[in-house]
């Protein structure tokens, strides 16, 4: 890198050029991030402060997390970007954040055989929370839905789906459009799908329907019960717990073993 | 009135009518209390005054909260000052309670022990021993005022009845015994807790507003940079991109949060260049993207790596000349792989297993080389694109055969 801005002519046209700004009433950029540097020193002093008092909080305290990340989205700031960034060092959001990252992707690594890479974010709450243990932070689904966010940048594995008043989380780079995702919200009331009940509430012709399924199994989103009464039905795994929870108490369960 | 009737009758709640005067055009501020005490201690009346009843004042759109279990009831909150022993007596203290984000300003009784033999109310029974009136903010004040001057006068120890009980604001902080105390207690540290929420919401309003400022002088500075108004050196851009990474705030320009290239990550990737040595030798020369965060942040247990930083790292391997690079397959899929593992040996390996067992599905590939099925899949397609495979798409499975065309 050559060396600029050396020697007495060059201090000169230095000279020039700033005088020249100065009287046009801008400031040099150069000037700028010197003023720069020190308001950031600034801002570190008042985030310390900060942090000092309310670091529990941000903790403790999911409303509070909210709060700051909208607060923070407003203003054009990302506190998640880096583990460098100030807001992650001293208020320590980012490791929050960024572990439950790992926990999600540990999650749904561990029952992707099972479901394919699809997963209702009430599942993944209950599962993390549950890996997490009893001493642990309690996390909201709104922080999971954040972690989710900042784990696309590492390619196109991760995605959420709105679902029945909720989300799937998607965990695998499997391509979903819109007739895949109709489909899926579709199946979300009873866990699985019929081709009829697709081409009825939906109008398709049976082709389309055909086709949406087909990919759904090829993806290993879906599995075919082909021995149901009627016509074949198309479950969704991602939706079993679901279901099992809400359906089938203790009590209930008992009763019915013979 | 129907419709909340009929709302309330399907929470289990049998309403008759919670009866309230309407004359909000009357020129007598009515104060009416129909709902005495607590939820559980409300008794229901008919609406009507009894002898020694005045209204005192009577307002629209109250919302009364048990404990702090919200709404049940949100219509007309009608106080009858009585001068038996019912209501007014039943109150230990109260207090107004500053508005929250998320919150509306409250005003909140506590009140006494239900009494024994009270007649039958909204609810028989509740665990909160205060409730809480939500108003519109002008309303609260007169309310506050009145029922101040109420409690203060004790209209209702003026008559024969009455018995003296500890009510007002005063006696309040006296009641340390007992129930009583336990829930001053709760209640001041409650206020406390609320106190240092809305503290720590003020804190950050203000420390949101600074940092906003780092913002305008980002995007300022970031314009001068594209219009070139100045003479700025490398070393102030990278000094002005390490800002942008403190502070979180997008480039401008390039729309990164930071770019690669700042200090910090290069020292990253020359780290990860050494840690994902061994870990990739084992698997096959290849980890996804997800995996090497998982493991990486296992690892260092604190200051850990966020997403972006990651991959802002690996995007360096290349110019740093470290044996790694990072590459994104057609799907979407981000991986890092050893340089020494080559294209075309990947290829070659996948074409070799392939033709020895006829043809593989990802699974089946995956388990012989001990690689996770998405890179075995990756690596599928891949030596499918260069014409070595060919597929057998069904519903059962994606197989890969030699391609023999």
């Amino acid at each position: 890198m050559h060396r600029r801005g050396v020697g007495a002519g060059a201090i000169a046209k230095k000279k020039l050029a700033e005088a020249k700004y100065k009287e046009r009433g801008t400031v040099l950029a150069e000037d700028q991030i010197a003023q720069m540097s020190k308001q950031l020193e600034t801002f570190k002093t008042h985030l310390e402060e900060f942090a000092s008092k309310h670091k529990q909080e941000i903790r403790k305290n999911s409303q509070f997390r909210v709060q700051f990340q909208e607060m923070c989205a407003t203003i054009g700031v990302d506190p998640l970007a880096s583990g460098k960034g100030f807001w992650s060092e001293m208020l320590g959001v980012g490791d929050f954040y960024y572990e439950l990252g790992v926990q999600i992707i540990e999650v749904c690594l561990a029952l992707k055989h099972r479901n394919g890479g699809l997963i209702t974010l009430d599942e993944l709450h209950h599962r993390v929370l549950k890996g997490r243990g009893k001493f642990a932070q309690d996390v909201s689904q709104d922080d999971l839905v954040r972690a989710i966010k900042k784990l696309k940048a590492m390619g196109n594995g991760f995605g959420m789906i709105p679902v029945g008043g909720s989300y799937l989380v998607q965990s695998v780079p499997a391509e979903l459009n819109m007739d895949h995702t109709v489909v899926l919200q579709l199946a979300e009331k009873k866990g699985y799908v019929t081709v009829s009940e697709i081409r009825d509430s939906l109008k398709w012709e049976r082709e389309r329907a055909s086709h949406v399924l087909d990919h759904l199994l090829k993806e290993g989103l879906a599995w075919l019960d082909s021995q149901a009464v009627g016509e074949p039905q198309y479950w969704l795994p991602a939706l079993f717990s679901e279901l099992l929870s809400r359906d089938v108490t203790p009590e209930e369960a008992n009763q019915m073993t013979p | 009135m129907e419709e909340s009737v009929s709302k309330y009758a399907s929470r289990g709640v049998d309403i008759k009518s919670l009866k309230a005067k309407v004359n909000s055009s009357s020129s007598v501020i009515y104060f009416c209390f129909i709902i005495l005490l607590k939820i559980d201690r409300f008794v229901w009346t008919n609406g009507l005054l009894e002898m020694n009843e005045t209204v005192v004042i009577q307002q629209r759109g109250v919302r009364v909260y048990d404990g702090e279990d919200s709404v049940f009831i949100r219509r007309y909150l009608v106080w009858i000052q009585q001068k038996f022993l019912k209501c007014l007596s039943q109150i230990i203290f109260f207090e107004e309670q500053t508005a929250g984000i998320g919150k509306s300003a409250k005003i909140v009784i506590h009140l006494h022990q239900a009494l024994e033999n009270k007649e039958p109310g909204p609810y028989q029974h509740s665990k909160y021993s205060y409730i809480e009136l939500s108003f519109n903010e002008h309303v609260q004040i007169e309310f506050y005022r009145r029922l101040t001057e109420e409690m203060t006068q004790k209209r209702w120890e003026n008559t024969p009845v009455s018995q003296p009980i500890p009510t007002g604001p005063k006696a309040g902080r006296t009641c340390a015994v007992g129930i009583v105390g336990i829930e001053r207690k709760l209640e001041e540290k409650r206020k406390e807790t609320d106190k240092n929420i809305s503290e720590a919401f003020e804190d950050l309003s203000k420390l949101m507003e600074k940092a906003k400022e780092m913002v305008e002088l980002s995007k300022s500075i970031a314009n001068k940079i594209k219009d070139k108004q100045g003479d700025i050196t490398e070393d102030e851009t990278i000094r002005f991109k390490s800002y942008l990474l403190s502070m979180g705030i997008a480039n401008p320009v390039t729309r990164e949060t930071h770019g690669s290239g700042t200090q910090y990550h290069i020292q990253l990737a020359k780290q990860l260049g050494d840690m994902l040595q061994a870990p990739l030798e084992e698997r096959g020369g290849m980890m996804a993207l997800t995996e090497v965060y998982c493991l990486v942040n296992r690892a260092r247990g604190m200051e850990l790596l966020s997403p972006e930083d990651l991959v802002n790292a690996c995007k360096m391997f290349g110019s740093l000349k470290l044996p790694l690079r990072l590459r994104v397959f057609d799907s979407g899929v981000m991986v890092v792989q050893l340089q020494s593992h080559s294209e075309e040996e990947m290829i070659a390996s996948a074409l070799d297993n392939v033709s020895d067992k006829g043809s593989l599905t990802a699974e089946e590939f995956a388990k012989l080389l001990g690689l996770s099925v998405l890179l075995a899949k990756e690596r599928l397609l891949l030596a499918e694109k260069m014409g070595h495979l060919c597929r057998d798409d069904s519903v059962e499975s994606l197989r890969f055969y030699p391609n023999l065309f």
